[in-house]
């Protein structure tokens, strides 16, 4: 995000409305371009900046920081945007796009199927900023759901290591549980590590010597 | 009798052929249904349009309704493919340079995609032993049969996809162009893409991909399961009108017919000797050189070319792990978990009770366990094996 610059905070929650928002503007009709970059003038909003190539456009996004990417629906590079958030886990940046047939049942159905990226209704500059405000907390919102799965994947994982690692300890030192996990720990608080990477080391050395 | 309307998107490939048919050649209204097209640029668009409802069916991958079902690269949707729409049709080719540079590493006209692979990786090592800069590849979309049929045959022929070259998406109306500009040095992607780079003078066809993975899957019908659900007699006359009309694009073939069909500027919109290619299989592998029968290049109906193989679902899971578009299951159960939702993406049952009235045999055992240029086989029953031998 933009130092200053953004307008939801960690929580994906609003900021007042009239903060400045960096907006990305992917098109490479000319004129449909600079129409929605004067659209998005008129919403108030000062930050845009337009890309036309598409060449070297991941490098872009990472320099621009934008806080959300606009495109139009019927651009051939909506498959090059996900390739690069799939391939790119930081550069993900929510994503609207504007379209010609859209009404309310439409977004709220996107919005059902957890769709990050957003369908929504063509130039009009009073739906502008609503729309991205929509965009950016639902996307936020996505992202927080997402970060929380792999977070709570990855502790479970990090358990099971763990669980190994006592399991190893306790056969080949005879040790109990209880001490089996103390000497982890020691090891990882006197190298300054995490217990799951000494367990990781735990389980090597035995691989190695098999 | 009025029809019922039902909207399609597709995307100006050779394989959109059996949409076009069924709309345009009354396959559709001998089912009840009148089918309005509407052409898409991408295949994002095209799976958040079924979503929202923008169409009732479309043209689709066939990993897209799997990635939906597994939530990967998306929200979770249910989408499904209730019906595949024929099979091949993809090749890799690449810029004139590299293919001189392939050439003095023992490369040859349509050898063997094996023979072609060991050239590419001498070509790779010497780059990276000089210093200049590694390859770009580019592909069609990360959730595609040609990503992981060149990924496949990458990494089958010692070159690691993620390390030793550049994957890029490039949409393949730019194909051509891209490797023009030099942005890119080769691509896979389907007909009539590689015939027109090679047409345009720039480019040769190193392989097919059907010599990577015989009859290999590509697109599929895709939609909603729960409109799929709530309307099952229009779910199932769609899936015979476009199986009537994949027998129709199988006979028609040699006639000319479809090219020119497909050729309208609302289809494919490009010149139909150059989409007649990729339908008989004979393709000019190099700029100005005659045309060379690809035998089983590409299918429509033949060899249960619509028969939605849940094997394939499976492998396109297998590739989503093994390439990591997918973080690591983290338990055993959590894997078969998804390879069920991965299952739920391919739906030969709704194709089975369609097709029974027109008497279409259906495979009495649904595994592709094989054809791999590099002869291993794949056991869907045993993905975690598959992914991690012995």
């Amino acid at each position: 995000m933009n130092p200053g610059a953004s307008t939801s905070d960690r929580d994906g929650r609003l900021m007042a409305p009239g903060a400045a928002l960096r907006i990305l503007i992917v098109d490479q009709n000319p004129e449909r371009a600079s129409l929605l970059e004067e659209a998005m003038r008129e919403a108030q909003y000062s930050d845009v900046v337009v890309v036309r190539e598409t060449h070297g456009l991941l490098r872009r996004i990472v320099q621009i920081e934008p806080d959300v990417i606009v495109i139009d629906l019927e651009n051939p590079n909506r498959d090059v945007l996900e390739q690069m958030f799939q391939v790119s886990r930081s550069v993900p940046r929510p994503v609207a796009m504007f379209v010609d047939q859209s009404d309310a049942a439409t977004i709220e159905r996107a919005i059902d199927a957890g769709v990050a990226t957003y369908i929504v209704d063509g130039l009009r500059k009073e739906g502008i900023r609503p729309i991205l405000e929509t965009t950016i907390s639902r996307f936020n919102a996505f992202k927080r759901l997402r970060d929380e799965l792999e977070r709570t994947k990855q502790a479970l994982e990090d358990r099971k290591v763990i669980e190994r690692a006592k399991g190893i300890l306790m056969t080949t030192r005879r040790l109990d549980e209880a001490d089996a996990y103390e000497l982890l720990r020691s090891t990882a608080m006197s190298g300054n590590r995490r217990v799951v990477d000494v367990a990781h080391d735990v389980i090597r050395n035995l691989k190695a010597m098999q | 009798m009025t029809l019922v309307p039902l909207t399609l998107g597709f995307v100006p490939l050779l394989d959109c052929a059996p949409i076009v048919v069924a709309a345009e050649m009354g396959f559709g209204a001998a089912e009840g249904l009148e089918l309005r097209l509407k052409r898409e640029n991408s295949w994002a668009t095209i799976r958040d349009r079924l979503i929202v409802g923008h169409f009732h069916a479309a043209h689709m991958l066939g990993p897209m309704p799997i990635a939906a079902q597994l939530g990967v690269g998306q929200a979770t949707v249910d989408l499904i493919a209730p019906m595949a729409l024929g099979w091949g049709g993809n090749a890799i080719t690449v810029a004139s340079a590299t293919w001189e540079a392939m050439l003095a590493q023992g490369a040859a006209a349509a050898a063997e995609p094996a023979q072609q692979g060991m050239a590419l990786r001498a070509v790779v090592r010497e780059r990276a032993r000089s210093g200049a800069a590694q390859l770009t590849l580019a592909m069609v979309h990360p959730f595609s049969c040609h990503h992981y049929e060149l990924r496949y045959w990458l990494a089958a022929c010692g070159i690691d996809p993620d390390d030793d070259v550049r994957l890029v998406v490039v949409p393949p109306p730019y194909m051509v162009e891209a490797l023009r500009d030099g942005q890119i040095d080769g691509f896979c992607a389907g007909e009539p893409w590689n015939s027109l780079a090679v047409a345009a003078g720039i480019a040769h066809i190193v392989t097919p991909t059907t010599a990577i993975w015989h009859r290999s899957p590509e697109k599929v019908l895709g939609m909603r399961a729960n409109w799929a659900e709530r309307h099952p007699d229009e779910t199932a006359a769609l899936i015979r009108a476009l199986y009537r009309a994949c027998e129709w694009c199988e006979q028609d073939q040699s006639s000319g017919e479809l090219a020119r069909l497909l050729a309208r500027p609302e289809f494919i919109g490009e010149p139909a000797p150059d989409i007649a290619r990729g339908m008989t299989g004979e393709l000019c592998l190099a700029p100005g050189s005659p045309a060379v029968r690809l035998e089983e290049f590409q299918g429509f109906a033949r060899h249960f070319g619509t028969f939605p193989r849940v094997s394939d679902a499976l492998w396109f899971y297998s590739q989503m792990v093994r390439w990591k578009q997918l973080p690591a299951a983290a338990s055993a159960a959590q894997f078969t978990a998804r390879a069920l939702a991965a299952r739920r993406g391919y739906r030969p049952d709704l194709y089975g009770h369609a097709v029974q009235s027109l008497g279409v045999d259906v495979p009495a055992v649904d595994l592709n366990s094989g054809g791999f240029f590099d002869h291993r086989s794949f056991d869907p029953a045993d993905l975690d094996r598959y992914l991690h031998p012995p």
